[in-house]
């Protein structure tokens, strides 16, 4: 049979951008289309909850906000600065991006750097930064993390694996469980920065992160793309996903800018920026661009090899833009100090 | 939809392509595989199930297009004339091509299931799918509703270097944990020749899928090279075979799609 795929007696299947957007709300997998959520006031009394499995349990549970978003809040107190690493495209360089900047932000030996991964089923963090095969500790006041520097500790699952073969298959309530541990249980002490590395996507992992972190506050997401257009394409997704969800920009980074042929040093443009690059989408998008980082074999040399590029290779052009691109971000940071110092009138009313 | 048929009885050959690891060149491989074995005589669908990053609309330039309801489901956009290579993903069904797909888990799978069970796939010879990185919702999801088919198997994609060789063990693991067979790894952008002086320089650097097949005993497929027209192909929706005919990765992907075509011809 011959079907015509433009004829016009075929309706068109399309959705409306509410439908694709979810509600922090936590829906079960069981439960219906309408389920107001198993925390809204109406759990197991709204209409739709007649005849859903988990009717009684939602009727009789504590209804309200996770308490879990209190004790993150609680916990993250002694955290200044929290910064989210997000990209919408997967493999853009998020997690060597995440590990430089800490690197880079721990080479003032006053500050106080952790990163915290919440790539659930392929956390690269512990390989990256030189730990694999760490372990974590627990003690009474929590999950110590993984010193890498005195002054730059680590939290990942990677740590919890029992070998690199080890896949965490995991579906989404699983991995948000975790995420919440992550972020309420983890004894990191007093910290400057608190660097947030994430999985591609806008998905469970996004929703999670932002949703225990609503009360404390963020400083901001540092989005990285590379140059093509089928990066951008899901970059500008992410962006939508830090507005819908209020989570602020501190700005686009654009990675794997231009290789330079180590023998003619001729640069190609091995992924080129065919509808102008990262500068372009963010100028369109109205959001900040911090910068390029060129494409060097050496960064990727670093990271296999657990070491950090900035001291590996200090004298070079990838080096210099990860620098002026961190101290873009530590401005950000303490212009947001500033103001929130301002706004409070330097009493601390917690 | 009463009468509804089983569409993916009708599929002779199912082939996932999988990667822990984001980037590596998944959607490049699956809409690659997918056009060369249109080109060799073949039908074939195309199913995307990345619902937040979605970028096969994109490799084929068919962003625009719309997905029509017909009695018996949903009917692929189709990319050539003949109808040879349909491909579906949830680029078509979004008002705006920025648009956030922010769903958890629960969600996804619905809109998976429906794409697995509602698409009219008329007698196709491969049905290729496109995965998001990871091990989770999508790919458990596809997984468990494929299992009555007998699916051929999965295509690892990997990149050479150890942080992403790293990820495809994990993916090893996954395909054994969830039965799905190994059809085998494919290292891509396994180094990049300069256009300028001939220098091959491995960007990110080589051999780690290759050594990694041989260590797990499952098939290795090739190296595709970093081939900046296969980016641009990409990039603008062309097809790659027919544009740059003597560009260095087709030989590779010509290798691997021979392959997958044997796959047919030994059927009894
Ligand atoms: N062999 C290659 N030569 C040149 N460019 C390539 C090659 N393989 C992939 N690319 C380019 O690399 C980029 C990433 O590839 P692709 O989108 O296929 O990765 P993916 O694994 O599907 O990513 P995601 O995890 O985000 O879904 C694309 O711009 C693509 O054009
Ligand atoms: S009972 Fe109501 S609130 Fe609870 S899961 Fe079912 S539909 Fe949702
Ligand atoms: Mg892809």
């Amino acid at each position: 049979m011959y079907v015509d795929n433009q004829s016009n007696k075929s309706e068109v299947v399309k959705g409306n951008n509410s439908d694709y957007i979810a509600t922090m709300a936590d829906v079960p997998d069981n439960a219906p289309k309408l389920c107001p959520g198993t925390r809204s006031e109406k759990a197991g009394e709204a209409e739709a909850c007649s005849g859903c499995p988990n009717q009684s349990v939602c009727a009789s549970a504590p209804k309200g906000p996770d308490p879990a978003i209190r004790e993150v809040k609680e916990r993250l107190h002694s955290v200044k600065h929290k910064v989210i690493v997000l990209s919408g495209k997967g493999g853009v360089g998020k997690s060597t991006f995440t590990a430089h900047l800490a690197h880079g932000l721990a080479a003032d030996p006053n500050r106080q750097i952790a990163v915290l991964d919440v790539d659930i089923c392929g956390p690269s963090m512990p390989r990256i930064l030189g730990v694999e095969g760490e372990q974590v500790h627990q003690s009474g006041s929590g999950w110590s993390p993984v010193y890498v520097d005195d002054n730059l500790s680590v939290m990942s699952v990677g740590f919890l694996l029992s070998s690199p073969d080890e896949a965490v298959i995991w579906r989404g309530p699983k991995k948000n469980g975790l995420i919440k541990q992550f972020l309420r249980d983890v004894d990191w002490g007093e910290v400057d920065y608190l660097v947030i590395d994430t999985p591609p996507g806008t998905s469970d992992e996004h929703l999670s992160v932002v949703q225990y972190l609503s009360e404390s506050k963020v400083d901001g997401a540092v989005v990285v793309t590379t140059p093509q257009e089928v990066s951008l394409l899901d970059v500008r997704k992410e962006i939508s996903f830090c507005r819908k969800v209020g989570l602020p920009i501190i700005g686009v980074v654009e990675n794997m800018s231009g290789f330079i042929c180590p023998k003619c040093k001729n640069e190609s443009q091995i992924f080129p920026p065919t509808t102008g690059g990262g500068e372009k989408m963010a100028s369109d998008m109205n959001v900040p661009f911090l910068g390029r980082l060129p494409l060097d074999p050496r960064i990727g040399k670093c990271c296999d090899e657990g070491k950090s590029y900035l001291t590996t290779v200090p004298d070079s052009p990838a080096t210099h833009a990860f620098i002026q691109i961190i101290d873009k971000i530590v401005k950000h940071c303490q212009a947001n100090e500033q103001k929130t110092e301002t706004e409070t009138g330097e009493m601390d009313c917690s | 939809m009463a009468a509804s048929r089983d569409h993916l009885s009708t599929v002779r050959h199912v082939i996932v392509v999988l990667s822990g690891k984001g980037g590596v060149g998944k959607s490049t491989v699956a809409s690659q595989i997918a056009l060369g074995l249109m080109h060799a005589g073949k039908k074939v669908g195309l199913l995307d199930v990345d619902l937040c990053g979605p970028s096969i609309p994109k490799m084929f330039n068919v962003e625009e297009k719309d997905i029509h309801q017909c009695p018996e489901g949903w009917l692929p956009v189709y990319i050539d004339k003949e109808q040879r290579l349909g491909v579906m993903s949830i680029g078509f069904l979004l008002s705006n091509k920025d648009d956030a797909v922010v769903w958890r888990g629960p969600k996804k799978n619905a809109m998976i299931k429906q794409f697995l069970s509602d698409v009219v796939w008329s007698n196709i010879d491969y049905l290729v799918i496109d995965t998001p990185p990871g091990t989770t919702d999508e790919h458990l999801t596809v997984i468990e509703n494929l299992k009555s088919y007998n699916p051929d198997g999965a295509i690892l994609v990997t990149t050479p270097q150890a942080v992403a060789v790293g990820d495809v063990r994990r993916e090893l693991t996954f395909c054994k944990k969830t039965h799905l067979p190994i059809i085998g790894i494919i290292e891509n952008m396994s180094g990049f020749v300069c256009p300028c002086c001939g220098e091959v320089t491995n960007v990110f650097s080589k051999g780690g899928g290759e050594s990694l097949a041989k260590q797990f005993s499952v098939p290795f497929l090739g190296c595709i090279p970093l081939d900046p027209h296969l980016t641009q192909s990409t990039e603008e929706g062309r097809d790659f075979f027919e544009a740059f005919k003597g560009s260095v990765a087709i030989k590779a992907l010509q290798t691997l799609i021979q392959r997958l075509i044997l796959v047919d011809e030994n059927l009894p």
